[in-house]
């Protein structure tokens, strides 16, 4: 499984996702009175074949609707969308063959089968031939270390397997794009760090474009190399992340517990000193990623005092988008 | 990857061809292709109902039971009476067993519609529509219920018996009469419980009333539809063809001339109201999916 590859068979060269003025209203009850909701408004955007995008914004922000709209479950109300080059809606069954979502809150996998068993349906599904279907299963159960887990029915798994056997699922018939909403939502670090690892490298082997929902921060910065920012259904960022960081100034926060009480650190060089407790036994220091590092900050403090132990707090997702809502209202 | 445990072969694995739809094999070889899919997800739920032993056999059990509660209470009803609606309890069994056969059969494969609701809220209607099926099929196909099969099995006695004891002039019109009459009336069950998934996404919560519609008409069926009212006889004679599955075929079975409304040689038209029945069923399922949707505003 190396060499070039051509995500969703032969000849497609066009975009994966694009869509123009894609605007999607719900009916809302309000007590009595009914009222149009606009979830997803005027959105024109292109993601190429191979691209990792985040797509990130609020709860409410309207991510679900359009991905909903992407995949063919929802009809627009107003513009227009393809998704590897075809009409979602009209030609749903042959886009679903080259569409593999994974959906954080619901399950796709038979509960009361073996993990083993709900692949073996699912290659049904998607037709793929016996040796397809073998490779693509030893494939994917390596790379995200589920061979222990293949026995054991869904229902007994826990959170991080159980999101593992999704991924596998959703991927098992090689799809070009894969959408994930939320898929770290609620996994400790070790699972994270492991789906990460996975995506990034099935995207290299194969090409992949990505399309995830998320929360985390982190997910943005492992694995995507664009970010789309969405606020009340309308596209207000879209570029990478460092463009982002710097149009909200994403800062870390170093958090330093000291061996004995120190002067509050404010003079280190690219360093913000945000507050102290404990008289100074723990500090918390706030830097720009991109002007220094962690490993320099630190060195400078380990210069006044000895560092007993350190946290890095990552500014999440919620706070860079309430930035940029700040900043637009 | 290690050796499934069981030694039937994959489903979808019939054909070492490629991926996308066989090519240059016969219709057979396609069909078995196309049908690989469903074949796969109802294999794995026949084998996990029959995987918990104990609560399958009490499931069969109390569907036996049911079947059979619902027999006795027509043969108390007709052990007072001697005739109802101008049949007796000898030729109300032909009506009963034909409409309990022909319910429980669909009940077993389509009766799981009624979970629309759910799957709609834990989002596995969404998942559906990732997949390259229809929508419909999946639907159909995501589950079976077989102890409706014990149901089925009292139904079938009931319809034996009322073939045995009852004066029927045998001939090849009427065995294809028989044949056709439990086929259509398979279909038209099955054509009610589509139409009322397609008014569930309407009604979310409306479980209950789209069951009390269902089940009404299972009652609806097994009874004498001539002592029906008008305005029930425009319900569930012809608008919904309940009479059409039981009572009119077992009238045409029986040689009986029937009522003005409802005569006996309507039994022949089975099929035709099984047509208009999923013609329904069409209508009904279309338009909750267009409603879910969105489409149509």
């Amino acid at each position: 499984m190396s060499g070039p590859t051509t995500p969703g068979g032969p000849g497609e060269t066009g975009p994966v996702i694009e869509t123009h003025g894609l605007t999607r209203e719900f009916t809302v009850r309000d007590g009595l009175r009914r009222r149009r909701v606009r979830a997803v408004d005027d959105l024109t955007v292109t993601v190429g074949a191979g691209e990792a995008v985040g797509w990130i914004g609020a709860n409410g922000a309207g991510k679900s609707t359009t991905i909903k709209m992407l995949t063919g479950i929802l009809v627009p109300t107003s513009g227009t969308v393809r998704t590897c080059g075809l009409r979602p809606v009209e030609d749903r069954r042959r886009l679903a063959r080259r569409v593999g979502v994974v959906f954080g809150q619901r399950s796709q996998l038979w509960w009361d089968l073996p993990v083993r068993e709900s692949f073996r349906i699912l290659a049904a599904i998607h037709s793929l031939d016996a040796a397809a279907e073998r490779a693509r299963t030893e494939e994917l159960v390596e790379r995200l270390e589920m061979g222990d887990v293949l026995g054991t029915p869904v229902r007994q798994l826990s959170l991080g397997q159980r999101m593992r056997a999704e991924v596998a699922a959703a991927l098992l018939h090689s799809p070009a794009l894969v959408v994930l909403d939320e898929p770290t939502i609620g996994l400790d670090v070790l699972s994270k760090q492991r789906l990460r690892e996975f995506l990034v490298a099935e995207r290299r082997a194969h090409g992949t474009t990505l399309l995830l929902t998320t929360h985390d921060m982190g997910d943005v910065e492992r694995l995507c190399d664009r970010v789309l920012l969405v606020d009340r259904g309308a596209l207000v960022f879209d570029g990478d992340l460092a463009g982002l960081s710097r149009t909200v100034g994403a800062e870390r926060v170093l958090v330093v517990d000291l061996a004995g009480a120190t002067p509050d650190l404010t003079g280190l060089p690219d360093v913000r000193h945000l507050g102290s407790e404990g008289g100074g036994l723990r500090q918390r220091l706030s830097f720009d990623p991109d002007t220094t590092t962690a490993a320099r900050v630190l060195a400078a403090v380990s210069d006044h005092a000895e560092v007993l132990d350190l946290s890095i707090e990552e500014p999440d997702v919620e706070d860079v988008v309430r930035r940029v809502y700040a900043a637009r209202r | 990857m290690a050796e499934p445990t069981r030694a039937r072969p994959a489903p979808g694995t019939a054909s070492g061809s490629a991926a996308p739809a066989g090519t240059r094999r016969g219709p057979l070889a396609r069909g078995r292709r196309a049908a690989a899919p469903y074949l796969a997800v109802l294999g794995s739920r026949a084998r996990s109902q029959r995987s918990y032993r104990v609560g399958f056999g009490v499931d069969l059990a109390s569907s036996l039971l049911v079947g059979v509660v619902e027999l006795a209470e027509v043969w108390v009803l007709f052990h007072n009476v001697d005739r109802l609606g101008g049949i007796d309890f000898a030729q109300v069994l032909l009506v009963f067993g034909l409409a309990d056969l022909c319910f429980s059969l669909a009940d077993l494969a389509f009766g799981h519609c009624d979970t629309l609701p759910t799957y709609v809220r834990a989002g596995t209607l969404d998942v559906f529509y990732l997949r390259p099926q229809p929508l419909l099929l999946q639907l159909v196909t995501s589950d079976l219920s077989l102890r409706r099969l014990a149901r089925a099995a009292v139904g079938l006695a009931a319809l034996v018996a009322g073939l045995v004891v009852n004066d029927v002039a045998w001939s090849p019109a009427t065995v294809a009469l028989l044949l056709v009459a439990v086929a259509s009336g398979i279909a038209t069950f099955a054509a009610l419980f589509v139409t009322a998934a397609g008014l569930q996404f309407f009604l979310l919560d409306g479980a209950e009333l789209t069951n009390a519609f269902v089940y009404g008409g299972r009652y609806a069926a097994s009874q004498p539809a001539s002592v029906w009212s008008r305005p029930l006889v425009v319900v569930f004679g012809f608008f919904f063809p309940m009479a059409f599955t039981a009572y009119l075929p077992a009238l045409a079975l029986l040689d009986l001339p029937g009522s003005d409304w409802l005569p006996g040689w309507l039994g022949w038209c089975a099929p035709l109201a099984a047509v208009w029945a999923w013609a329904l069923a069409t209508l009904s399922w279309r338009t909750g999916v267009r409603h879910y949707r969105g489409g149509g505003g």
